[in-house]
């Protein structure tokens, strides 16, 4: 699996739905996800990509949108 | 010897204004051609700062240069700390607990005004300088920030426009923008909102505002005081509704129009202060509401309470249904809100009022999520959930009031 694929795995372990047709939606907007489950996410990334996302680096701006989330995970993996 | 002082509390009246337009001409100025005047606005913010704490307040503006110098050492040793590679969990409780101490002895004085606590003075601003400075600490020990600049620091802490009562602004944003003017077009279209928010806020605070505050709701508040006495029981009365209502509509358009001014004189000023209300009546559950009223006080709450608990929580494994831990999360959320407000029955009931409310209005969600294909959603479920809202919100303005204190007690 690439990143995408497990990026959208992990959203869809917490919001229920496949997101891969709506990767520019807003997923806080929508009510897909809350403070909770991006916490969730926080750590469940953090396992699997071993990358360091701090809350403080959690800007919901930055986060909102699954293709937003890829992005942010694969530059992290980068780094 | 007999000084005649002029005190002016900020946005308190129509003088206050036209000081504070004059002297922001040569920032404006300043700004317009790409400058920014850095030693002009130190030298505005403090002469505007000094007209909040002279006169009979001199002793308030002690108790807020000790305060800073205190805040100061904190935050300067934890940096330190954290700079020679350290990061032990202990010090970051201890560098935390430390930096709310002077606002917790503030909060049982203000509590308890027999017992007095020696060299204990609350001073306007306090809480929000102090959110602040717990914000700086918990970035210093994410990593976050990792340098801080003791000037910036303090145009930061003592950024006048929002220092009494916020908008929170966070330091890494405020940071980006302090040191450098703004594009021109930028500016410019800053300006239009500057004073779109002026006469926006001159409309909330000193018309609406003071219709439902200073005109309305004495009058309320005595009919609802008569009315009550006289049914006996648990004094409820029509006008205890109205009182509701009227308040309700006062706290929105009091605070409102203040955050509006705040951030006004900020985008004067080049700097844009995050906005504090967003339409939140229209709010169609308790969650989206607290996404709209007094946002930067509730995503201080949301990000250095509620997401570190549940991340913590969920790291330690401390709680094996996520479900239970956010309900926990939310009850600490809202009762240090709570507390915060104040060491009174009726701000710790608003709290737990509050998380009761979105812990319900949670599961309401998931039972949506479930039966999503069952459930109408149309145009009057909206409005009767704006409607519900409302009126929850409303209530729990009511507690918040304390005028079920007076009216149940005869004390607010």
């Amino acid at each position: 699996m690439n990143t995408k694929e497990e990026v959208l795995a992990i959203l869809q372990d917490l919001t229920g739905e496949d997101l891969s047709d709506k990767m520019d939606e807003n997923i806080f907007a929508n009510g897909l996800m809350d403070s909770m489950a991006s916490v969730q996410m926080l750590l469940n990334l953090q396992e699997k990509f071993e990358i360091d996302v701090p809350v403080s680096e959690f800007d919901r701006e930055e986060w909102d949108t699954p293709s937003k989330i890829v992005a942010k995970v694969e530059s992290l993996e980068n780094e | 010897m007999n000084f005649n002082f002029i005190n002016l509390q900020p946005y308190g009246n129509p003088h206050y204004f036209i000081y504070l337009m004059i002297g922001l001409i040569p920032i404006i100025l300043g700004l317009y051609y790409g400058r920014r005047f850095k030693i002009y606005e130190c030298i505005f913010s403090v002469v505007f700062l000094f007209l909040i704490f002279d006169a009979d307040k001199w002793q308030q503006g002690v108790s807020l240069i000790i305060y800073l110098l205190i805040e100061l050492v904190i935050t300067y040793c934890y940096l330190y700390y954290r700079k020679k590679g350290k990061n032990k969990t202990w010090a970051f409780y201890l560098a935390v607990f430390l930096s709310i101490v002077p606002l917790i002895m503030v909060k049982v004085q203000t509590a308890f005004p027999k017992a007095k606590i020696p060299g204990v003075l609350a001073f306007l601003g306090i809480s929000y300088i102090t959110f602040k400075t717990v914000q700086v600490i918990m970035e210093i020990r994410d990593g976050a920030i990792k340098e801080v600049n003791l000037g910036t620091y303090l145009r930061f802490l003592l950024f006048f426009p929002t220092f009494s009562s916020g908008p929170i602004d966070r330091y890494r944003r405020f940071a980006k923008e302090c040191d450098v003017a703004p594009k021109r077009d930028q500016y410019v279209n800053d300006l239009g909102l500057a004073t779109r928010y002026l006469f926006q806020g001159f409309l909330y605070k000193f018309v609406l505002g003071w219709f439902f505050g200073t005109y309305w709701l004495p009058r309320i508040s005595r009919m609802a005081l008569i009315a009550g006495t006289a049914n006996g029981g648990l004094k409820l009365s029509w006008w205890l509704l109205a009182y509701m209502y009227c308040y309700s509509m006062y706290l929105f358009f009091d605070f409102a129009g203040y955050s509006l001014f705040a951030v006004s004189i900020s985008y004067f000023m080049g700097i844009h202060t995050p906005m504090n209300f967003n339409k939140p009546f229209l709010s169609q559950n308790i969650k989206e509401f607290w996404n709209r009223w007094h946002m930067t006080l509730s995503f201080w709450f949301r990000d250095y309470i509620y997401m570190r608990f549940t991340f913590f929580a969920m790291k330690k494994k401390l709680f094996k249904n996520p479900v239970r831990l956010s309900q926990v999360a939310y009850l600490l959320l809202f009762l240090v809100m709570g507390f915060w407000h104040g060491l009174t029955w009726y701000y710790i009931v608003y709290g737990l009022f509050h998380a009761i409310a979105i812990i319900i209005n949670d599961y309401w969600i998931r039972y949506k999520k479930k039966h999503k294909d069952k459930l109408p959603s149309n145009k009057f479920t909206k409005c009767l959930s704006i409607f519900v809202t409302f009126n929850v919100v409303c209530f729990s303005f009511l507690i918040f009031s304390g005028f079920l204190s007076q009216l149940w007690f005869g004390w607010m």
